[in-house]
């Protein structure tokens, strides 16, 4: 079992023929991602590099491959607009990869998604995995290990991506598979956040503990802590990027600052070990603190 | 991306938003001329600078004469501007701000900012103007009136007009309130800002509503869309090295350490921060090379780094993704060849194309560069180097 995505997800691509669209797809259907086609307005009825049918429309795109989820490499510009799109397609779940897209997009975008039964997953994200079975995004696969029966596995969520890949691989080192890991981006306006995939993990009987890696800025931490006390009775392992950022200092992410005294990682950390939450003090040891929960 | 007190007037002006009239002097000599402009009775200059702190380091001052506006602009501009968001050095003064003084009966605070957790802008209000809005939510939560507004449609005329009556504003002037609130609330939708604040706000003895003093941040995101906006960055204002790497499409933040940072993601790089501190070092920099880095990218990261006399020594950490290890290794050669490594540099490598990585380093054979077991071994070397 997994979340969100498994073996028979039919995904298409929304900007398959642009540069990092084509590349990404190629990358997903090697790790054997069943990519289905492909969406770029005005090469309707062309092929993708690929081999793929590109669609002018999602609706065309739907209809035609029966896709239900879309990954999304549109630029900035034209991103929210893709994925009101998806979401008027009937897209369940719209994985948006797109980097730096105007907050205020976002914000209409989802006010538009509330009214839909879509999922969304970033935008400012790697993607989302079930490891051996379906990789939507631009995660390297095989850092992954596939989820076994009888083995213990784990689900990752996290607001950063690189650093994803760190928690991924240290839980693969320590022989612990994965479930299926999602990113759901450095934004400050998102889709899926902590609180909604934490308990579709907790429901998931194949995961059987979380990993959530949160980051400095905005208070979705210290509200999924909250959630997590009164609804999730798996082991939950934590980390907290940027306990040695200064406020006021924008990093990297549009979503990472401290600002108005709120959003420091110490006040997250300390909500979360409130809440009972294994806290890692190193991005090292994230693995470690598993090892030691799921022994 | 922060503009000018007198960039946000001009922005308020052309929304029809009331201002008290004022001039920008950039030569002392001028404010003479620009005193009289303003009716020749009392004047405020204020130093044009993004820091805060101006008033107690002396950058804002009340005037009455165009001899007295001559002497404060022109110390005001031959004199750097130290407080305590500037650091020692102090910054240059290239513009001031001039504006008749207006006689203030009560001051009120309004600001439009985006609520992360309910997904949408939010306008809110305070009669209690002035002071840093910060102080009021920790000590006077309730003096903090708020309206959450829909995004498509904008702040609603009723919404206004509650606003305005919950700060106490009645009759004429709650009517003159409301009308300001609506401006705001569509020149945040319009330009894309992060925050667009009005304080003080004020009501004059006879009655009349006028916004003082103004602060407009701007969403780097939408630049594409404002070219007005964009149009008023001061790169006087930002830090060199940072304006070199965003050049470069780097993200890099200098901070106070001597421990060099260059990481791949936002995320990892704070982490490797957190980490050089957990081991007892500190971090000189904030540096994302970002997913799609180019050797020539991040050769240029290094030069960034390296340029920094108060660093130590180096730690790279770089988890390939998108971003492969032979890249970042290819570019640690030419830099070690280009500019080179007269401090050790920690390299610890994972992920993509690892493998090529590693033998291209072993093969380069560069003595400064320790290659790292892991990120922890990484943070051990590179603390016990300086």
């Amino acid at each position: 079992m997994s979340i969100l995505v498994n073996k028979d997800t039919r995904v298409i691509c929304q900007g398959i023929t642009g540069s990092a669209g084509a590349f990404h797809t190629a990358q997903c259907l090697e790790y054997g991602t069943k990519i289905v086609g492909g969406v770029t307005p005005g090469k309707g009825g062309q092929k993708s590099e690929h081999g793929l049918p590109v669609y002018d429309t999602v609706y065309e795109a739907v209809r035609e491959t029966g896709a239900d989820v879309s990954m999304l490499f549109v630029p900035p510009p034209f991103a929210a607009a893709a994925v009101m799109e998806a979401a008027d397609a009937g897209i369940r779940l719209a994985v948006l990869i797109t980097e730096g897209i105007p907050a205020l997009d976002m914000v209409k975008a989802r006010k538009f998604l509330d009214d839909r039964c879509t999922m969304m997953i970033g935008p400012n994200c790697p993607g989302v995995i079930t490891p051996g079975a379906c990789k939507i995004g631009i995660m390297p696969g095989y850092i992954h290990k596939p989820a076994e029966k009888g083995a213990r596995n784990v689900g990752i969520i996290s607001r950063s991506g690189t650093l994803t890949y760190e928690a991924v691989w240290q839980c693969s080192a320590h022989g612990f598979p994965q479930s299926t890991c999602v990113g759901i981006g450095g934004d400050p306006v998102k889709g899926l956040n902590f609180i909604e995939l934490l308990g579709m993990f907790e429901e998931d009987p194949e995961t059987h503990a979380i990993v959530m890696i949160g980051e400095i800025g905005g208070t979705d931490e210290e509200e999924a802590a909250a959630f997590i006390k009164d609804n999730v009775s798996k082991p939950v392992v934590a980390f907290i990027a940027g306990q040695t950022a200064p406020p006021g200092k924008r990093m990297g992410h549009a979503g990472a600052i401290i600002s108005g005294g709120e959003g420091t990682a110490q006040s997250k950390i300390a909500a979360l070990r409130e809440a009972g939450i294994t806290v890692s003090d190193s991005p090292a040891t994230i693995g470690d603190c598993v090892a030691k929960l799921l022994k | 991306m922060k503009v000018h007190e007198y960039q946000a007037r001009a922005l308020m002006e052309s929304a029809g938003i009331p201002v008290p009239p004022s001039e920008v002097i950039e030569v002392a000599d001028d404010a003479a001329a620009a005193f009289q402009k303003l009716g020749g009775g009392k004047a405020v200059i204020k130093a044009q600078v993004h820091a805060g702190g101006r008033g107690k380091a002396g950058f804002v001052k009340l005037v009455d004469s165009s001899q007295e506006a001559v002497e404060s602009a022109g110390w005001m501009l031959s004199n750097r501007m130290v407080s305590n968001q500037t650091g020692p050095d102090g910054i240059a003064v290239r513009k001031l701000l001039m504006a008749g003084a207006v006689d203030i009966a009560r001051e009120y605070y309004l600001s439009v900012v985006l609520d992360r957790a309910k997904r949408v802008p939010v306008m809110m209000a305070s009669a209690e103007g002035g002071v840093e809005i910060e102080e009021v939510a920790a000590t006077n939560p309730d003096a903090i009136k708020k309206a959450w507004f829909h995004p498509h449609l904008g702040l609603q005329p009723f919404q206004a007009i509650g606003l305005a009556a919950a700060i106490g504003l009645r009759g004429a002037q709650a009517k003159a309130a409301s009308k300001i609130m609506l401006q705001l609330g569509r020149l945040f939708l319009d330009k894309d800002c992060s925050l667009a604040e009005i304080n003080p706000l004020i009501a004059t003895p006879d009655g009349e509503i006028l916004a003082i003093d103004a602060k407009f941040n701007f969403d780097d995101s939408a630049d594409f869309r404002h070219k007005d906006v964009a149009a008023m960055f001061d790169p006087s204002e930002e830090n060199p090295a940072e304006l070199r790497a965003k050049e470069h499409n780097l993200s890099y933040i200098a901070l106070d350490g001597n421990i060099g940072c260059l990481v791949n993601g936002a995320g990892l790089a704070m982490s490797t921060m957190d980490i050089i501190k957990l081991h007892g070092g500190e971090p000189a920099n904030f540096l994302d090379v970002g997913g799609s880095v180019t050797p020539e990218g991040a050769v240029e990261a290094f030069r960034i780094i390296l340029a920094d006399d108060a660093v130590k020594a180096v730690l790279v950490n770089i988890f390939g993704g998108i971003a492969r290890c032979d890249v970042i290794a290819d570019a640690l050669i030419k830099a070690a060849r280009e500019i080179g490594f007269q401090i050790p540099v920690v390299v610890r490598l994972e992920g993509t194309n690892v493998e090529i990585a590693r033998k291209m380093l072993a093969e380069a054979n560069i003595e400064a560069l320790k290659p790292a077991a892991d990120l922890t071994d990484a943070a051990r070397q590179v603390c016990a180097a300086v």
